[in-house]
């Protein structure tokens, strides 16, 4: 409140939503921000009792623990694999549905519909589809396919970003949809005027006018890579299959023996490094979209 | 050139890009049944007699008891359409298995009150941000963001650590509160008042009309569809919520179906697809009635930095 004292106008204007913010901020600050600052803490003693302070010792343990760096790493290859899938083909889905097209309205209906169905709901039709004795080893025994134990091989990283892929393009789909009708018309006419073909207006024109919906997809889909945990879950349970192992299940195993200072380092580690991933895209875009940004 | 020389190279091109359409339709066709699968045939699969799904799946649920033999078929069986269509897994779920309903009413209990109490604090919330000036405001907004991109693997320990503290550990209130204040609607909310033009609140202002009709009055009027999509969004992300129930509750009693569907074992799979379809309902009316709100709502969302 100091603070606004000395801005130009600390007029009675700004009270009331000044005092709007006040319950979410509570809420946020006892929620969150408070007890993070706690983990912090936490993270750098040695256990709840003594206290001592142990700066990144715990940090080094987490780092050298196996089920971490599995869970990492998995968690890692999926991020790698299903994110910049996610970008591309909604992207594409977008501009497949602004290619007049007919029946588009129904089309985007039904490339959103897996957004809403909980994964819960679907999970009997895909372990029916992806189990050993399967429909899908089943349909593929027509070509003489041996059978595949989908979800417990190393396959299985396939079947979850499919799974992936199915629950979020619809989302990222209309966040492109929004973003191609947000192009200038004009600037594509003359452009086509001049004899430019689709593949030129796609390359230096609209994904110019993309880039930022490119960053904020990624972002989503980054962050929503860490929720395919649900169906990994829902699928195989708390202990799945090597390659599935991701960081959600080293959570959920650590809280179970309750180690603050392992789940407190880790949890820090994992903010440091989405902080770092998105401001580095951030960054990328400034630079990839400064031309055509106001 | 002649007239007639421009229509002649027009043709062909005319025709090629009739065949692209088509080529484009029948692929986004294929897609849009691959993208709908899976929900139809769950739903397909709820109106089949316990027997018969037993006969088609068994192969698939039966290996995953151990011992007891179960009647399976050797060969999986994907179908749409039911031998006879039948209503024993609904009357099932319905009248014999009060336990599934239990856990329905479990998720409703959890998430009717974060959509509700979501909204009215993140309205209030992106008023203020909308409204304040200064930098105090722009860090506590970045704040805001931050812990909005965090994943639940992040924010779920200090939600541990607080809710052991205020002693609401196992219980509902775990969930709840810090759902509540889950900053993803103050962010979106913000963005969407932002766009409210100056010029109507100056006017008001000129009549007279204080900061609280401002926000009654201006401000929730113009937000209404606006609030109906965040609704949407907040309500299908708790809908589906799986990971706070595991780690914040410890007694499965409490559980959300969105959790307990996965834990339906072998013996109850004649009912299971009526249970994932009646947990659908919902969703699924909300999308029907809401779809454009949905896509408003997902519009909003897009650029962080709006």
């Amino acid at each position: 409140m100091k603070k606004s004292k000395s801005r130009k106008q600390p007029n009675k204007d700004s009270v009331f939503p000044a005092v709007c913010l006040i319950p979410s901020l509570i809420g946020v600050l006892i929620f969150f921000i408070i007890p993070f600052c706690v983990i912090i803490y936490y993270s750098m003693v040695d256990n709840a009792i003594s206290k001592e302070f142990v700066f990144l010792d715990n940090y080094i343990n987490v780092l050298k623990n196996n089920a971490f760096k599995k869970a990492a790493l998995n968690t890692f290859s999926f991020a790698m694999i299903s994110v910049p899938l996610a970008v591309v083909l909604s992207m594409f889905l977008a501009m497949l549905l602004d290619s007049k097209i007919p029946f588009v309205s129904q089309f985007r209906t039904s490339f959103l519909c897996p957004m809403m169905v909980p994964v819960a709901s679907v999970v009997l039709i895909w372990q029916v589809i992806f189990h050993y004795n399967g429909a899908l080893n089943e349909f593929l025994a027509n070509f003489d396919v041996d059978k595949i134990d989908w979800l417990k091989s190393e396959l299985g990283q396939v079947v979850v970003v499919l799974l992936f892929l199915w629950k979020n393009l619809g989302y990222n789909m209309i966040l492109f949809l929004a973003a191609l009708n947000n192009i200038p018309k004009d600037i594509l006419e003359v452009a086509t005027l001049e004899g430019a073909g689709s593949v030129y207006k796609f390359f230096k024109i609209k994904l110019r006018y993309l880039s930022p919906t490119i960053l904020f997809v990624t972002v989503l889909s980054l962050i929503n890579s860490f929720k395919v945990f649900r169906e990994v879950y829902l699928l195989t349970g708390d202990y799945p299959y090597d390659s599935l192992y991701m960081l959600q299940h080293f959570m959920n195993n650590t809280f179970r023996n309750i180690d603050y200072q392992k789940l407190s380092s880790a949890a820090i580690l994992m903010a440091i490094v989405m902080i770092i991933i998105i401001g580095a895209l951030f960054i990328a875009e400034n630079k990839f979209g400064e031309d055509v940004e106001g | 050139m002649s007239n007639a020389a421009v229509k002649k190279i027009r043709r062909p091109s005319r025709i090629r890009q009739k065949i692209i359409v088509a080529v484009l339709t029948v692929f986004a066709a294929v897609s849009a049944v691959i993208f709908l699968l899976p929900t139809v045939l769950t739903i397909a699969n709820s109106f089949m007699s316990a027997s018969e799904i037993s006969a088609n799946y068994g192969s698939v649920f039966a290996t995953t008891e151990e011992g007891s033999k179960v009647y399976v078929s050797e060969r999986i069986n994907l179908k749409f359409i039911p031998d006879m269509v039948s209503f024993s897994q609904y009357f099932t779920v319905l009248f014999k298995s009060p336990d599934y309903l239990l856990k329905f009413w479990n998720s409703v209990i959890l998430v009717v009150p974060i959509v509700v109490f979501q909204l009215g604090t993140a309205s209030l919330a992106a008023y203020g941000f909308a409204r304040l000036k200064g930098r105090l405001k722009e860090i506590l907004f970045f704040v805001y963001i931050i812990v909005m991109l965090m994943p639940y693997q992040v924010t779920l320990v200090p939600n541990y650590l607080v809710s052991d503290w205020l002693n609401i550990l196992d219980t509902r209130w775990a969930i709840i509160l810090p759902g509540i204040f889950t900053p993803f609607s103050v962010f979106l909310l913000t963005k969407i008042m932002r766009r409210i033009p100056s010029v109507m609140i100056e006017a008001a202002k000129l009549d007279g009309a204080g900061e609280l009709q401002i926000f009654m009055y201006i401000c929730m009027p113009l937000c209404k569809s606006a609030l109906y999509s965040v609704a949407i969004l907040v309500f299908i992300d708790y809908w589906n919520m799986v990971e706070q129930p595991l780690i914040l509750l410890s007694d499965p009693d409490l559980y959300p179906l969105s959790v307990f569907l996965s834990r339906i074992n072998t013996g109850e799979i004649g009912l299971a697809f009526a249970v994932a379809t009646i947990y659908m309902i919902p969703a699924l009316l909300i999308f029907l009635y809401g779809e454009d709100y949905l896509v408003e709502g997902i519009t909003y969302s897009g650029g962080i930095k709006g």
